[in-house]
Parts: C-alpha cells; structure tokens; sequence
C-alpha cells in the first residue's frame, strides 16, 4: 500500500497566499480585494508586490462583491478575500445576482472554512458554503487539502474563465502533496489504490482519509482513498471506477451531510450506480468553540470516524 | 448632434415603447420606466461617449449601470433606438424565451447589458468596480448608474457610498431617481429618509440637482454639469427630480403604476398623448 508521510505542517491559507503572490508576478490583469482580513488570509505578499492592484474594501463584504463583478468589465480577475462565512451566506445574492447570474470571472477565495477555525464559534464556522455555493449556477467549487494543493488551486483557477468558489482553512496541516504540482479543476487525484471500500475526501479530511486508511490496512481493509479538491464539477468518472471495484464508498468533507460532497456522490450513485455510502460530516449542526482537533473529534470528523464509518459500509455490501 | 426636438421626439416614442410592452404581456413597470425616459434619451443620445459596437469589457468608451433593474423598459427601448438591438426586439419583452427578461441580465446576451440588476442595490458597487479597472487601464472614461430614491434603502448603496468617496472614485456619476415613490406608497410614509442631499454631501460626494427631471434641456445641463464635477477627486450624484408615469396623465401624481400594465383602454388614452414619432416597432 502507498503510503503518505509529511515533514512540514502549514496552514492551507498560507499555500492561498503564495500563489496569489506568484500570480501578482505572472498575470497583470490580477487584482486582489479584502474585507479587512489581510493577515488572515495571508494577502500581505501580494499587496507589498502590487499596491496598485489590491482593493482595501473595509468590513463591507456586499460591497466587496459588487466591486469586484464591476472590476472584472475592463478585463481584471479579482480575487477577493475574507472567511468562508463572510464569502457566501452573508453576501449570497450578491454573489448570485451580480456574479453567479451575470457571469463574472471573479474567484471567492475563502479561508477559515468549517469548524477547524476553532475557539471563534459557530458565528465563524460556516458548515454550510459548500452546499450554498454549489448550487448556484455555473460556479465552480473547489477545496483543497494542503498547503502545495491551495498555492497551485490558486494559480490554476486564475486561468479558468468563469466564478469559482475556493475555500480553505486557518489550522496547520500536514503538506503532503507535491510542490509545485499542476492543479486541474474537476480531475480527482487517487492517492492508495484499494479494492474493499472506496474513500472520497475534499479538503483537510483528506489527510484524515490517508490516516485511516493505514488503520484499515493493518486491520487487513484494502481501502482506496480519492482526493476531491473539485466538488463542482464533480469527477463522477473516477468515483464510478472506484466503486465498481470495491462496492462501497465513504465521503468525508468538514462540512454538513446537508448540501456537501456526500450528496453530490450520492446523487452520481443513485442515478448511475446503487452503491453503499457512509457519510464523514456534520450532522446537522452548528459549531462551538473548542480547539480544531477537539472539534473534528466532537463531531467526528477525524480519521478513527472514517475507520468506524469503512467499517460500517462494509457490512452494507 | 441630435436637436431638442430629435430629442424629445425620441422621447415620446420611448414612452410608446413602454407602454406597448407592458400591456401586451400585461406585467412590468410602466411608472418609473416613463419618469427616467428623458434621463435615458439625455445619457444614450448625449452625455455618453460610446463606442459603435458592444463588447463587454467597454474600454474606450463611457459605461453605464441600471440597479433599479425593474425599469427595464426604459432601458430596452432606449438600447434599441440607439442601436444596440433591433427595435423589433422590443416584441418579446418578457417572453419566454426573451433575452430581454423582466429584469436586465447578461445571461441572454444581450447587447448593452454589461450586468444583472433586479435585486436592488447592487448596481453602485459594480459601477465603482468598473470605474476603478478604467483607472487601473488608463481609460479616462466615465462610468454612469441609476439608482432608485426608495432602493436607497438597501444597505449596501451606503457601503458603496461610503467607499466611493473614501477612494476618491471621482470617474462615476450615480444619478438617483427622486420621485419619491415605491411599491407600498411614498418613501417618506414607508421609510423616510431625510434629505438624500445632506447624506450624500456627509459622505463627501459632490452633488448636482437637476429639479426638472422631465425637461430634456434641464437634464441634459444637469449631466454636462455633472461630467465636468468629475476627475476632481470626488465621486459625483445626481440627484434627478422625476414623476413617475410621465406623460401619461392618469400615470402621474400616484405610485399606482409602479408594476401594474395598462389595459386596452388605457393603453389607446396614453397612446394618444403621446403620437407616433419614430415608427412603432
């Protein structure tokens, strides 16, 4: 079995960060905007760089949007940025109607996603931007796993034409992917090849993923773990392939089973192939404080729930 | 250069546009739609500087924004008449099928449309994007939006506001619709807001009054007086006194029309006094 080992942890927003920086160097037509979160979000790069190109809104996240589909007549890719929360549900028409709907290429770059934001609570732990951003028309949605995987994300979305949704986080996480990787939007990336149970994981579950498929294994448990930085569009080939071979399948995302990756997996099987599914999410809930291990723990977010979830799906074969 | 009365002939067949599409799919707004006809006329026919040819970035040439996007009417009949759509066009108002939708969109691909507006208060942040990607350009063009007095209500109008002058985006010229009216009856029974000069004057915006909204000559001074506050380091308003439903007198003096069509009847006494100019299309 492969296996996955790290020397380094960084926060995912820091990989955001650098490759906004590199794309301030490569690409004249990027601008960056921020809803007063510039160290959070790791723009201070950029903004040293290109001081004519970056957007200093103020804690005005509507205002932020609109500016940025304005920008975009005249040939600028913004990039905006502030937390997942501030990114969607609070400014979720403005996305929809001047964004979404009109067709701008402005990339929503949202980090603190998901309860790994910690001791902030639930007013900053949005579970549910996945399921809002999905559902808009035309958006693409992507959450990455590593450090490595945001910076090329980031770089590679600024060459899409059309909005995209990209969220990341605050804690450190293992890198485990490669440096300087190319990232293709809606290709999924098969990290073990297994033939008992599949595990389909977007963001920092990924890496959870990885970590309870070595417990499956020793526990005699072929599992094939997938990594699913896209969520929209959704590489239903490679989900399709995978459980044609092992039967059943686990999705785990930091996110509610509500509106998330699970759904979109469950929706490909339903249609194409009937197919066991457990689902690693938030059960209909909103956060609280705590620090982010306690949390993914409290909510079973962690790899011992997708070893316990595996476990469970493979009796259902 | 087009004359007074080009311009007011123009005027009164962009009024006969507007009553004609909302009666024939009987829905849509007639009454802001007819008090902003001569603001329309003045900016597409006048004021702006535009190039012979759609495209969406618009570099080269001045931009405008429609956020009170119910008024698209107005919008659609002047596009048409100034040539960026077939005048026939204007049958399928409203149609399914349209690319002239209820409210204005880009998705259709209409030709004028640069965004999509309906959901109110959206339009002065995206004019204030599009005004800072000109000055990053180095296009010295202008960027116009129309904003309704009651849309003003929204929040977001007074982020953007806020921001507008705090960057000294002195490239846009937000005109207001005053008529002083919205869906449920009078701003100032619904939500009074006090003097909408003195807020945008706090906000350190330069404001022009054009009292006459409905007078071709008035509006046109109004604008030219505008465009020439701009590039002084302030974001410019125009705050454009209408009457909502003018022209067509049973229209006028109530907010009944907001969003209601004409019936026959109506339709043949609004037409009447207002006689074919241009050709019907």
């Amino acid at each position: 079995m492969k296996t996955y080992t790290y020397t380094e942890k960084k926060d995912t927003r820091s990989g955001f960060g650098a490759g906004l920086a590199e794309l301030g160097r490569t690409n004249p037509n990027v601008v960056a905007l921020c809803a007063d979160l510039i160290g959070s979000l790791k723009m201070d790069q950029f903004i040293k760089e290109n001081p004519e190109r970056f957007f200093q809104i103020g804690i005005a996240e509507a205002n932020m949007m609109g500016i940025a589909a304005g920008l975009t007549i005249g040939g600028k890719i913004p990039f905006t940025g502030t937390f997942a929360n501030f990114s969607t549900g609070r400014v979720y028409d403005q996305i929809r109607q001047s964004i979404a709907y009109s067709d701008k290429n402005v990339k929503i770059c949202a980090s603190h996603a998901g309860l790994t934001l910690g001791e902030d609570g639930a007013t900053h732990q949005i579970l549910e931007d996945i399921g809002l951003m999905k559902m808009l028309p035309g958006m693409t949605v992507i959450n990455t796993c590593d450090y490595n995987q945001t910076k090329a994300a980031t770089i590679a979305i600024a060459e899409h034409n059309g909005p995209v949704y990209l969220r990341f986080g605050r804690p450190a996480v293992p890198i485990f992917t490669p440096e300087n990787q190319k990232f293709e939007i809606g290709k999924a990336i098969k990290l073990t090849e297994g033939n008992d149970v599949t595990i389909v994981a977007t963001g920092h579950l990924v890496w959870e993923a990885l970590e309870a498929s070595k417990v499956l294994h020793e526990k005699g448990i072929s599992a094939e773990v997938i990594n699913i930085h896209t969520i929209k569009p959704l590489d239903e080939k490679a989900i399709l392939d995978s459980v044609s071979k092992t039967g059943c399948i686990v999705t785990a995302e930091e996110h509610n089973f509500l509106g998330g990756l699970g759904e979109s997996v469950a929706r490909v099987l339903a249609q194409q192939k009937p197919t066991p599914q457990e689902f690693v999410a938030t059960n209909d809930t909103f956060g609280e404080s705590g620090t982010p291990a306690q949390l993914m723990e409290k909510y079973g977010l962690n790899s011992a729930s997708i070893v316990e979830k595996a476990q469970t799906v493979l009796k259902r074969k | 250069m087009p004359n007074t009365q080009q311009l007011e002939d123009l005027t009164t067949q962009v009024r006969r546009d507007i009553l004609r599409m909302v009666h024939k799919v009987n829905s849509g707004h007639p009454g802001g739609s007819l008090g902003c006809a001569e603001f329309f006329v003045a900016l597409y026919s006048e004021i702006m500087d535009r190039k012979d040819h759609f495209d969406m970035d618009g570099i080269g040439e001045d931009l405008f924004f429609l956020s009170n996007g119910h008024i698209s009417p107005v919008y659609y009949s002047v596009l048409a008449r100034t040539g960026y759509f077939s005048v026939d066009e204007l049958n399928t108002f409203r149609l399914i099928n349209s690319r002239l939708q209820g409210h204005p969109t880009t998705h259709e691909g209409l030709e004028g449309i640069r965004i999509a507006s309906g959901s109110l208060g959206q339009g002065m942040s995206v004019a204030l994007g599009a005004a800072q990607a000109k000055k990053l350009n180095g296009d010295n063009h202008l960027v116009y939006s129309l904003h309704g007095d009651g849309e003003l209500q929204e929040g977001q109008n007074w982020e953007a506001i806020m921001y507008a002058s705090a960057k000294k985006v002195d490239n846009l010229i937000a005109t207001v619709d005053l008529n002083g009216k919205q869906i449920d009856g009078a701003t100032d029974d619904v939500l009074p807001m006090g003097s909408i000069k003195a807020k945008f004057e706090a906000f350190g915006w330069t404001v022009i009054e054009i009292e006459e909204g409905n007078n071709i000559e008035a509006v046109l001074k109004g604008m030219a007086e505008a465009k020439a506050e701009t590039g002084k380091g302030k974001p410019v308003c125009v705050l454009l006194t209408t009457m909502m439903g003018n022209g067509i007198d049973f229209m006028m003096h109530t907010h009944a029309w907001h969003g209601k069509a004409p019936n026959d009847d109506q339709l043949a006494i609004g037409l009447a006094q207002n006689p074919e100019t241009l050709g019907d299309y």
